[in-house]
């Protein structure tokens, strides 16, 4: 098998190569998330467990997330983010709802209305020394909610 | 309105206008309701656009910090500068709705096949350039509008599976809408665009030209007349008309500027700009895969390939292709209205709630599936009753997905309040 091999298609074809090949780069890393989980996680610092009260939401705007206390003691961290378009949810007394669509969830993140389709995305929370610490750093999606996603303390 | 061309006359920019003219046209083309001027209006906007934006670009500053206290100063500290600003906003405006109408008059004369397919489809990458122009803008004065407005449809695209969330974020520069986003729809409104655009509208013109111009009725019955003055004068008197009628808009309405974006709380309700309107309320009733890719995907590949089509030689230039046109056009539109305006009561009202309380697993795909239903009916019945061919099938099928988008979009615009709840 011989190739067509001149200069001028070689340039061509290179050029074209090279095009490609920096646009491809270009359009997959843009699928990478930064992962800077192991270096410096950064913990939002919630404050001392015992000062949460149970059936509780709290919000945290400036740490980006909401504390759903449930009854049993159970702690469950929102990203503030509503999955349907990336609005910012409001909380309610007994859940969520979303302003720019009206989709509501209740205080384990499901969804109750549409048009969101998936569970409210979480952070990873620990306890440490009685204080109750968030990574908002890292929301995770979920597509609905199960027992294993609730800290208890 | 036939006189021979004075010598003085041909200056260096009349030469350049008839570089673009052919020297003689059919009387019956520079007839103002045979295009009412459309194509010509939008490239006065564009080219009204370029110069205020320009004159934007020495006010502006990009960045979050900074933007919203550069227009307010533009505003109030500089001489005239509210006017420009004003006079940017309607014409960008103003433009969305001429290229779509522009589009309308070359669809209903049957002017996108044989010649002018290759045409269709470079008007049809105008659009979406016009569209991406409206956008990237939307986001510069970074208010309250505008941050939200684009954090909303920054997101649609993570309903395409695969390669949606990379679309996203690479347009946005990360996963939020922050200063790499301002930075990259700036650098995108203000150089790319114009720069594609421009490529674009010449080869739009160069093809115009290249297919005789206009798409005319009766092409054998020629009777030519010399474009200068005949047609320039038109031009003439069409942009003067215009340009009166935005500088007399701009005066009177300012351009919306509403708080500086605050990225933790989201107005309620927020819209999506007004074009994007329809999609937005389509989104609160059908699933959101349907909304943001399936029926786009559809529409547009449906927009492209009509012309490829078999289609007789005939009617070509005529609006609405034949007497009964008209009325298929009438009974299409007005039933796309009703039942389009009826399916979203009864889906805000009865479907939503009820499938709520089964699952909302299965949100939207109900309504989506009635009104397949729907338009398969309307057409079944224009079938009996025009006994109508493809290019008339084409025509109601057009008619009756424009329509709703229209509908939708009005709705979504002003009977939508506080939480998305209908308001009467």
């Amino acid at each position: 098998m011989t190739m067509k091999f001149n200069r001028r298609g070689f340039i061509k074809k290179g050029v074209i190569a090279l095009i490609g090949a920096q646009l491809g780069y270009l359009f997959f890393d843009s699928f990478k998330r930064k992962d800077q989980s192991d270096k410096d996680q950064k913990w939002f610092e919630v404050g001392p467990l015992s000062n949460l009260e149970k059936n509780t939401i709290y919000p945290y705007q400036s740490g980006q997330f909401y504390l759903s206390v449930l009854e049993d003691g159970g702690i469950l961290a929102f990203s503030v983010k509503c999955t349907h378009l990336g609005c910012v949810i409001q909380a309610q007394k007994d859940g969520f709802i979303c302003p720019c669509h009206s989709s509501s969830f209740n205080k384990y993140g499901e969804v109750m209305s549409p048009p969101a389709t998936r569970a409210l995305d979480t952070f990873d929370i620990k306890v440490k020394n009685g204080i109750l610490m968030v990574n908002n750093q890292n929301a995770k999606k979920r597509s609905q909610f199960e027992k294993s996603q609730i800290t208890y303390a | 309105m036939t006189s021979k061309p004075s010598k003085k006359s041909y200056g260096i920019f009349t030469t350049f206008l008839l570089h673009l003219h052919p020297p003689m046209v059919d009387k019956s083309a520079i007839k103002f309701t045979r295009t009412f001027g459309l194509g010509g209006i939008n490239a006065l906007l564009f080219v009204i656009l370029a110069v205020t934006g320009v004159l934007l670009r020495f006010s502006y500053i990009p960045t979050p910090n900074q933007a919203y206290e550069s227009i307010l100063n533009l505003q109030n500290q500089t001489f005239l500068g509210g006017l420009l600003r004003n006079l940017h906003h309607w014409s960008a405006k103003l433009m969305v709705i001429t290229a779509f109408l522009h589009l309308l008059r070359v669809f209903f004369t049957q002017s996108i096949y044989f010649e002018r397919k290759r045409n269709w489809f470079y008007g049809l990458g105008l659009f979406a350039l016009i569209l991406a122009f409206n956008f990237t803008g939307y986001l510069l004065p970074w208010d309250q509008l505008s941050f939200w407005a684009v954090t909303v449809v920054s997101n649609m695209p993570y309903y395409i599976p695969f390669v949606g969330e990379g679309l996203s974020n690479f347009l946005r520069g990360g996963p939020d809408v922050d200063g790499h986003t301002l930075l990259n729809f700036y650098n995108l409104h203000t150089s790319i665009l114009p720069l594609l655009f421009v490529v674009l509208m010449s080869l739009h013109f160069y093809l115009v030209r290249k297919a005789k111009g206009v798409t005319l009725e009766n092409p054998e019955e020629k009777e030519m007349v010399i474009v200068m003055p005949n047609l320039v004068i038109r031009e003439t008197l069409v942009a003067l008309g215009l340009f009166i009628g935005l500088l007399l808009v701009s005066m009177l309405f300012a351009a919306p500027l509403l708080e500086y974006a605050n990225p933790q709380l989201s107005p309620n309700p927020i819209k999506a700009p007004w074009y994007f309107a329809g999609m937005q309320e389509l989104l609160i009733h059908i699933h959101p895969t349907l909304a943001i890719l399936v029926v786009p995907v559809l529409f547009i590949g449906f927009l492209f390939w009509m012309p490829s089509q078999e289609i007789k030689r005939e009617n070509i230039g005529k609006w609405f292709y034949n007497e009964q046109g008209k009325s298929i056009l009438i009974y299409s539109s007005l039933l796309s209205f009703f039942f389009t305006f009826a399916l979203v009561l009864i889906n805000d009202y009865i479907i939503a709630d009820m499938m709520n309380s089964l699952t909302p697993l299965l949100f939207g795909w109900i309504p989506f599936i009635i009104y397949i239903l729907l338009t398969i009916g309307i057409i079944f019945f224009l079938k009996k009753k025009f006994k109508i061919d493809k290019f008339e099938l084409f025509n109601a099928l057009f008619t009756i997905i424009f329509t709703s988008y229209v509908v939708l979009s009005l709705i979504s615009i002003y009977l939508r309040g506080n939480n998305m709840e209908l308001i009467f």
